[in-house]
């Protein structure tokens, strides 16, 4: 099995490359990166000119909702949105029901993922048993089913004795500890982001201040253990600084961002709109400004969708009723593309670096990277493609997308898993 | 007009300056009718008005079914306590209910901001916010700003301050929005815990303390304030309170002169407002309500009676 990709833009930021030429493929393997390969008759060729080739995507941050909430999600579904969104790999958040806090979940997760078999899934297991911010999992248990990391995602550990014992715990088996930064007692009740905007729409806030201090506190206890941290879904300008600061010290500290919270602002919640409401919550635009700074110079690791799929009811509804959430594994990469890399806010090299190699060295995966030998897993982008968002068309059973409606240009071409077309042209192979 | 192309009425915040102009004209001769003995024209006559209040009302409503009726609409009243929403209909399901009857307009009260903007988008009726969380109020303020005209000829310019709990208040941001289009200069001033975020940025002056704000204005606008709100830890005690930001006669002699009192009711009384004030001259509280009758029926006048 031989194929051979022509004549694309190269980029693997991994190896510092971004050149035009070929990749070749052997038996699920890269066996090739060069300006110009002669492969035999043998190979199958895929034209990609003017198309980015690029290592396959990784999108550490999802929802995939099986067990227990098979009515927003299955992994079955949320493997196919990935495939056409242009993942290669994810890892699922544990907020399922049960909660990935054991290795049965976490064995069932892994095993009805391989079932699949489109894109590589690595559940992320509980900190807390339950998620009850109470007692420390299993870790052992967890790695060995499979888990990448560890995570309350959704529900923050506010006891800080607890989160210490996590981190040093978690020291052990190498473990990135994903950090849901947010301080639930600042954050009761709020709606939005507290600011100008909630102000004018009487939404009740959720302040900076209820991620940013989390953000210190875990970073201080990072410190101390000298474990490793990981800020999921970082939203504000000083949770920024905070990361930036505490790497410049040699902090073993990490973070990621959505694409949302990189291109809407609370000014979108003028209509109360739930398909916006999302947590953390749209900031305001100077927090905005900063994320994109952070990702420019890479203070900001990986873009992670934060995918979060939700059934019609719960959106369909009352602002405050409604669940937090935007299902955006399938628009991730052409929101980046459209409103980061073609306004020239952010170079396609770093955005590329933080969907690959950024993301695969967080989780400790052997993916991210073009270097022969290495599995073929590619992610191909036509920049040039513009298509006009429709979440009843999504894969996914979550249609909850706050772009819906918008044209989006520069869309996932094709996705490779082990040298395998799994998606092509926004549709399932 | 002003519903010539708008189907709704959901805040000040959408409507010019020359829309609130109509509104509060078109109210004049309406209080007219209400002064008569026979309280009755037929203008809307074969018109359907529901009122939804997800929230306890006494004036809103009553003054929503009175204007219906005085211009001979036909109006129901959904008591929500009692009806399928308690067996867990949602509310999308009760628009379409309401809507599926034949009813024109829909008034909509609910706790939760945004949730009158929700029903708009879900229906053919046309839908007024008689009140939504902490977002807007229209018509209150229209009816402040009616009242507060009627006493001094413009609301040009006037120096008018806000008291009390902001951070809760729909009232509060529908007066701001409204009287900002007048080119008045608006004060509030509470406990900085009922205060919210970056409330300057709307264009008013904050104050802590009472008296500072309420030098020289021409109007002064009470909050209710709501005693529960002691309960989540956001003032100390009903006594601080009322000590600090009571409303009263002394308090008031740093305003002008001819300054005038306004309450939206109900209210506490001795907590925001001193009984001696709200019952005195300079206090137009009882006015406000029949005011308010007069420009709910100038809403519905100019949204179902043709043009103005």
């Amino acid at each position: 099995m031989k194929l051979l990709i022509k004549g694309g833009r190269i980029i693997d930021p991994a190896n510092n490359l971004d050149m035009t030429g070929d990749v070749l493929i052997e038996d699920g393997l890269i066996k090739a990166v060069a300006p110009a390969i002669t492969a035999g008759d043998d190979a199958e060729v895929m034209d990609a000119a003017g198309l980015i080739v690029c290592p396959g995507f990784i999108d550490m941050h999802v929802h995939l909702r099986e067990p227990g909430f098979e009515y927003k999600e299955t992994i079955a579904t949320g493997v196919r949105a990935a495939a056409v969104g242009g993942f290669t790999t994810v890892s699922c958040m544990p907020n399922t029901d049960p909660v990935c806090d054991n290795r049965a979940v976490a064995s069932f997760v892994v095993e009805a993922a391989r079932r699949e078999g489109l894109v590589n899934v690595h559940p992320i297991g509980c900190i807390t048993k339950g998620q009850q911010g109470q007692e420390i999992t299993e870790m052992a248990a967890l790695v060995e089913a499979g888990c990448v990391g560890i995570s309350d995602d959704g529900k923050p550990v506010m006891n800080a004795e607890v989160m210490r014992r996590a981190l040093e715990y978690a020291l052990m088996f190498k473990l990135p500890v994903v950090s849901h930064c947010e301080d639930a007692n600042l954050s009761e009740g709020g709606q939005m982001h507290e600011g100008y905007y909630s102000t004018l729409y009487g939404l009740k806030g959720i302040p900076a201040v209820a991620e940013e201090s989390m953000v210190a506190r875990d970073i201080m206890l990072t410190r101390m253990t000298g474990s490793r941290l990981h800020i999921a879904h970082i939203s504000t300008r000083e949770s920024l600084e905070l990361v930036r600061k505490a790497k410049e010290s040699g902090i073993n500290v990490s973070c990621e961002v959505t694409p949302h919270h990189l291109t809407l602002t609370d000014k979108e919640l003028a209509e109360y709109d739930t398909d916006y409401k999302v947590n953390p919550p749209l900031r305001s635009l100077e927090h905005v400004e900063a994320l994109i700074a952070g990702l420019r110079d890479g203070t900001i690791d990986c873009l992670a969708s934060d995918h979060a799929p939700h059934e019609k009811e719960v959106k369909d509804c009352e602002f405050n009723l409604a669940a937090f959430g935007i299902s955006g594994l399938e628009t991730a990469v052409p929101v980046v593309f459209t409103h980061l890399v073609a306004t020239g806010k952010v170079d396609v090299n770093t955005v590329v670096k933080a969907w690959t190699v950024g993301p695969a060295r967080v989780l400790g995966l052997d993916r991210g990277t073009l270097t022969p030998g290495k599995v073929a897993d590619i992610t191909i982008i036509d920049p040039n493609e513009s298509r006009r968002v429709d979440p009843q068309q999504f894969y996914s059973k979550g249609k909850n997308n706050p772009y819906k409606g918008m044209n989006l240009k520069g869309w996932p071409y094709a996705t490779l898993v082990n040298g395998r077309v799994i998606a092509w042209k926004g549709q399932l192979v | 007009m002003v519903f010539t192309h708008r189907k709704d009425l959901l805040g000040l915040a959408d409507l010019s300056r020359d829309d609130i102009d109509t509104i509060l004209d078109t109210a004049v001769p309406m209080k007219d009718v209400l002064t008569r003995d026979i309280k009755k024209v037929p203008t809307l006559r074969g018109k359907v008005i529901c009122t939804v209040f997800y929230e306890n009302s006494t004036r809103t409503r009553t003054s929503f079914e009175l204007a219906g009726k005085y211009l001979s609409a036909d109006t129901v009243n959904l008591a929500v306590s009692t009806s399928s929403v308690q067996k867990g209909e949602s509310l999308k399901d009760t628009i379409k209910t309401i809507e599926a009857m034949g009813t024109d307009v829909m008034i909509i009260r609910h706790s939760m901001s945004g949730t009158p903007h929700y029903v708009a988008r879900n229906t053919h009726m046309r839908v007024i916010n008689a009140g939504d969380g902490a977002h807007e109020h229209p018509t209150q303020a229209l009816l402040d700003m009616y009242s507060i005209r009627e006493k001094k000829g413009s609301l040009e310019g006037l120096k008018v301050a806000i008291v009390g709990d902001i951070e809760h208040s729909r009232v509060a941001r529908s007066n701001i929005i409204g009287l900002s289009k007048y080119g008045c200069e608006i004060r509030v001033v509470g406990p900085a815990t009922l205060l919210p975020a970056e409330i300057e940025a709307l264009g008013v002056k904050k104050y802590y303390d009472v008296e500072e704000a309420l030098d020289g204005v021409d109007v002064v606008n009470v909050l209710r304030l709501q005693l529960e709100r002691q309960k989540k830890g956001l003032f100390p005690s009903i006594s601080e309170y009322s000590q600090r930001f009571c409303i009263t006669h002394k308090r008031l002699s740093v305003a002008k002169k001819d300054v005038l009192v306004l309450h939206p009711g109900p209210m506490n009384r001795g907590v925001e407002i001193d009984s001696r004030v709200a019952e005195s001259a300079i206090s137009v509280v009882n006015e406000q309500v029949t005011n308010g009758v007069a420009v709910r029926m100038a809403l519905l006048y100019l949204m179902m009676g043709g043009a103005a």
